[in-house]
């Protein structure tokens, strides 16, 4: 009996120590953020003397034209927020379209959006670039550098994955369901928007979160579709150009960092529950 | 209107945004991506007309740049070691956090987190950690001496900088690999348990004759999960050292951390060889892609066990 106890306590601190251990990183951004540049260079391991310089420095990002922080948090919410309606919008039709229509076509259209998974975002996004100029060229339609482009990039690059859920979880649908609704009188697209598109809410979850996470912290794609130091920038593109000239002042680096992770620990917080199980599904399938 | 003439119209109208979108941003690109890495497509020869189709020889130089077979060393190397790193850990987290200790839902919050944040962010963090925090410990504590010496800075010698990476991919994933175990040991009967422990096995002996063996499906999924995520890391590479720094790999300077992925970048934007960059992603792609056939061939086999 006295040696599981001895293993629990063991396990108890263990993990503690882990817990602590995972989240130090995080806790020397918040403790450096509220530091002179001098004092994070001489003392980046003792607690700040002053909390007061937390909110200067927070100030100071915020109205920096450097890093253009509030414009980058409405481009990377925008951007975000249109990506996900959008793919889970249209990928959920599709993937409905797909299941309740058997024919050869929908089968060879499904497979080819599965084998695209693997495609990888290097192989693309050289050719990628020059031909969105291309079609700019044809239709002066402009999509480097512009909201448009970007969703545009987001919606082909999310739906291959976002279709593979939808269709896994339409197939369990009874038929049942909908062919009650065309007695009454409903059209195909009505069917669809109004009985299959709510009972999807599980998946909507996954996609949105899936998609979400990988969006919002996306890194190159917006730095070949947006550029650095345009107009339209996402949070991590400002928080990469401006660590890239302000090389060695942590002080501003780390607030950059701070004010860059709130809105995601924030969002984790809001909804904890289906990000984890968003995440775990994602994985599985 | 009648019904199947409807049906099929709904169907194109539904597909019609997706297939839109996927053609323009993938189908397209992809097959011009191929065959652009048998030209000299560059910049300057796209823009006089002078695109030319050279066959293999992209491909060959590439074979023979000392940097590309470097870089490819160390992504198999960091892939392999990230691998085995991140899911040792999170299945050593995942028993800890589904035994009965106290506060572990927050505990496992705590774990999942730095995989919510960019891998960019999460570079430049641990470039701090590494270049100030530890520097600064070694100067406080008179036993760690060492690290205070600019030399023994971790990244600043490539062998400890790859490390530095591996540690950095295996705080950044195990959270979620972790999740999955979870989900995995969760999903065991209790009932075996009760059992096993009325008959006396240890803790040992359970986790060896129950838990590893319930679990085994997991690992499959969560093996070719961070063998592709491994593989395909550039955010943090980027961040931390962006490929630095240089060491001497047969006969001429290279970059000592340059994953695969930023070494097809740079190829492409900071060398400006775009065509030679293409028919390296090429090949990134072919090695993902019989990773990929591979996973198809194991899950196959399993559910043919079943």
């Amino acid at each position: 009996m006295n040696r599981i106890k001895v293993g629990k306590i063991i396990a108890e601190l263990a993990t503690l120590g882990l817990f602590l251990a995972f989240l130090f990183p995080f806790f020397l951004v918040l403790i450096n953020s509220a530091k002179t540049a001098f004092e994070v260079t001489q003392y980046p391991l003792v607690m700040p003397k002053n909390w007061g310089t937390l909110f200067k420095n927070i100030a100071t990002i915020w109205t920096s034209g450097n890093i253009q922080y509030p414009a980058s948090l409405v481009s990377s919410s925008i951007i975000t927020s249109v990506s996900l309606l959008a793919i889970s919008l249209l990928s959920s039709q599709a993937a409905w379209a797909l299941v309740r229509t058997k024919t050869k076509t929908s089968n060879v259209i499904f497979f080819i959006f599965v084998a695209a998974m693997v495609i990888p975002f290097q192989i693309v996004m050289f050719p990628l670039l020059s031909w969105l100029r291309t079609i700019t060229g044809i239709t002066g339609l402009r999509l480097l550098r512009t909201y448009a482009g970007m969703i545009l990039c987001y919606v082909g690059f999310g739906v291959s994955l976002s279709i593979f859920m939808y269709h896994g979880f339409i197939k369990s649908i009874p038929v049942e369901l909908e062919e009650a609704a065309t007695i009454d009188g409903c059209s195909r697209a009505q069917i669809f928007y109004k009985i299959i598109f709510p009972v999807l809410s599980p998946i909507h979850a996954t996609v949105l979160v899936l998609n979400g996470i990988w969006i919002w912290n996306d890194f190159l794609l917006p730095l070949l579709v947006l550029g650095k130091g345009n107009a339209i920038q996402t949070i991590p593109l400002a928080v990469s150009n401006f660590a890239g000239a302000f090389v060695k002042q942590w002080d501003l680096i780390l607030t950059a960092i701070l004010l860059a992770m709130i809105p995601v620990v924030i969002c984790f917080l809001l909804a904890q529950k289906y990000i984890v199980k968003g995440m775990v599904a994602g994985s599985i399938k | 209107m009648n019904i199947k003439k409807e049906n099929t119209l709904v169907f194109w109208l539904f597909l019609a945004p997706v297939l839109l979108a996927f053609a323009v941003v993938i189908v397209v690109p992809f097959f011009m991506g191929v065959f652009y890495s048998f030209t000299n497509w560059s910049s300057s020869a796209k823009a006089d007309g002078g695109l030319r189709f050279i066959g293999l020889e992209n491909y060959i130089e590439s074979f023979k740049d000392p940097a590309f077979a470097h870089s490819f060393g160390v992504t198999i190397i960091y892939t392999i070691f990230n691998m085995v790193f991140i899911n040792f850990v999170a299945f050593a987290l995942a028993l800890l956090v589904t035994s009965k200790i106290k506060l572990r839902k927050i505990y496992r919050v705590g774990f999942f987190v730095p995989n919510l944040i960019g891998g960019l962010i999460l570079g430049y963090i641990w470039q701090f950690l590494f270049n100030n925090a530890l520097p600064s410990l070694g100067k406080t504590v008179p036993a760690l001496a060492g690290l205070a010496n600019p030399e023994n800075l971790l990244l600043a010698k490539p062998a400890s900088a790859i490390a530095a990476l591996i540690i950095v991919g295996t705080w950044q994933y195990a959270g979620y690999i972790m999740m999955i175990y979870i989900a995995a040991i969760e999903n065991v009967p209790a009932e075996l348990h009760e059992a096993a422990m009325i008959d006396g096995a240890s803790p040992m002996e359970r986790l060896r004759a129950i838990t590893l063996p319930m679990a085994a499906q997991a690992f499959t999924v969560t093996m070719f999960l961070t063998l592709v995520q491994s593989f395909k890391q550039f955010d943090v590479n980027v961040s931390l050292t962006s490929g630095g720094p240089s060491t001497m790999f047969q006969g001429v300077p290279v970059l000592g951390t340059e994953l695969l992925a930023l070494n097809i970048y740079n190829t492409a934007f900071l060398s400006n060889f775009l065509a030679m960059g293409q028919a390296r992603a090429v090949v990134f792609f072919l090695v993902l892609a019989v990773i990929a056939l591979v996973q198809v061939a194991v899950n196959k086999k399993k559910e043919l066990e079943l």
